[in-house]
């Protein structure tokens, strides 16, 4: 069988939410390096794997996908379908849930921390600490909400890991390893979840292709 | 079998779960909550959207007021959800059947492109015509707000980008993952229902395969219902 292919570029947020479940699913694959700031994601090439020009983009024999959540759950019910739990209604539900938190609640506030604090500086843009400032009050109430939800189980959706702590990786490494990590420390089950996370092998592996500045202190744009 | 219950208005992502609901055709109750009076953020909601242990079906500690005191949530016996997305999952996954089969799950690639066009609605389909809505439907209607020209013509510009990869896409396929309706054509019912009530609607009549299938997805029980439900609550706010 043919490895599984993905195009983007490694240091991506999105790019590790499927470099991570591949890793976990023991799936033989290969990256397909793009620069971001060569515009490839914009090239006729990439708009038939993707029309939204976007990464990243997964190739499984005569299969593309695209949108990393999706691909995510295609590796993982190909590979490893009990990280997803499709087959109880109940932990399923728990899984998609603590997905959905990630990518309606916590992602848009991540992001903007990241964006802010860590890419600006690197092009050429002033950091906004008043869109910090907002970013981080709506932070601390919601990682209250993880920290009483790992006061049940060490995992979001129960005893083992899931698509659903796997989906936090990507912008949680970038958040991190920003100057507002200490924030955290107020939540201690979210610190060992983390810490938890950090230390499994598929996370080091793929963190090892994700400077905590994504490569541009060393002139490298993504 | 007990009723579920859906909290929340029937509209946008509570519409969302009732779509579901009505697609699967299962028995359920909305308990509708004000809105605009915060109901959604009394300690009663907001212990209906704390983070309940599924497997043993008890509640875990409370929220900090205001977070995940959202709408819709959902109840069925022990199992208490929020996020629609997820609890429309479940939805479909409980009452799934012969004739409503709409994650595929049992079809890996089905599967999948039913995920993607599911995560193209949330993450770029939404984003481009969210704003719309809000600003020239709820804005005015419900908020007395006056509408944003700025990000209309913003959302607008950015709208016809999508809607030229979704033309494409429809002129090779009936609905979005294929020849099969599916959760990811549900999922864009509630939003461009509320678009198609705004005076951009006509934006649509550009992009022919694209109001075809939106006028195939009208025609479903499920959809005309939930338009008339719809349409009511805008009308009682």
């Amino acid at each position: 069988m043919a490895p599984m292919k993905v195009y983007g570029w490694a240091v991506s947020p999105w790019m590790a939410r499927v470099l991570v479940c591949l890793e976990e699913a023991g799936v033989e694959y290969e990256i397909v390096p793009m620069s971001r700031s060569g515009g490839d994601h914009r090239r006729p090439e990439h708009l038939a794997r993707n029309p939204f020009g976007e990464i990243p983009v997964l190739e499984d024999g005569d299969l593309t996908l695209y949108q990393s959540r999706a691909i995510a759950r295609y590796i993982l019910r190909k590979c490893k379908p009990e990280l997803l739990r499709e087959g109880n209604l109940a932990e399923s539900a728990t899984v998609d849930v603590w997905v959905e938190v990630e990518s309606h609640q916590l992602h848009p506030i991540l992001r903007d921390i990241v964006v802010q604090c860590i890419i600006n500086p690197y092009i050429g843009l002033d950091r906004d600490q008043a869109v910090v400032d907002e970013n981080l009050a709506k932070l601390r109430p919601l990682l209250q909400v993880y920290e009483s939800r790992l006061s049940s189980s060490p995992y979001l959706a129960g005893d083992h890991v899931s698509l659903a702590d796997l989906s936090h990786f990507g912008f949680m490494r970038y958040f991190m390893a920003s100057e507002y990590t200490g924030v955290v420390d107020d939540y201690p089950r979210v610190k060992a979840w983390w810490d938890a996370l950090l230390a499994r092998p598929s996370v080091k592996k793929v963190i090892a292709g994700m400077p905590p500045d994504f490569g541009m202190g060393s002139g490298k744009m993504p | 079998m007990a009723t579920v219950k859906v909290f929340g208005l029937p509209l946008t992502n509570t519409a969302r779960v009732m779509v579901c609901l009505e697609e699967v055709g299962a028995e359920y109750e909305v308990v509708n909550m004000d809105f605009l009076a915060m109901e959604h953020k009394s300690p009663e909601h907001l212990a209906r959207n704390v983070t309940t242990d599924s497997v043993s079906g008890s509640p875990c500690s409370r929220l900090a007021k205001g977070i995940l005191g959202q709408i819709p949530a959902f109840q069925d016996g022990d199992v208490v959800l929020f996020e629609s997305r997820a609890i429309c999952k479940y939805v479909l996954r409980k009452y799934k059947s012969a004739e409503a089969d709409l994650l595929r799950e049992g079809d890996l690639k089905d599967a999948a492109m039913v995920d993607v066009w599911t995560e193209v609605e949330a993450h770029t389909y939404h984003t481009a015509i969210s704003p719309i809505v809000y600003e020239c439907l709820l804005k005015p209607t419900m908020l007395s707000i006056p509408t944003n020209d700025k990000v209309v013509e913003e959302s607008l510009k950015k709208l016809k980008k999508v809607l030229d990869v979704y033309e494409a896409r429809l002129a090779n396929h009936k609905y979005l993952a294929g020849d099969f309706v599916s959760f990811a054509d549900l999922n864009h019912f509630p939003y461009t229902f509320a678009f198609m009530a705004t005076p951009h609607a006509s934006l649509f009549d550009s992009y022919p395969n694209v109001k075809a299938w939106w006028e195939r997805l009208m025609a479903r029980p499920s959809m005309s219902k939930l338009g008339a439900d719809m349409a009511a609550a805008v009308k009682a706010a």
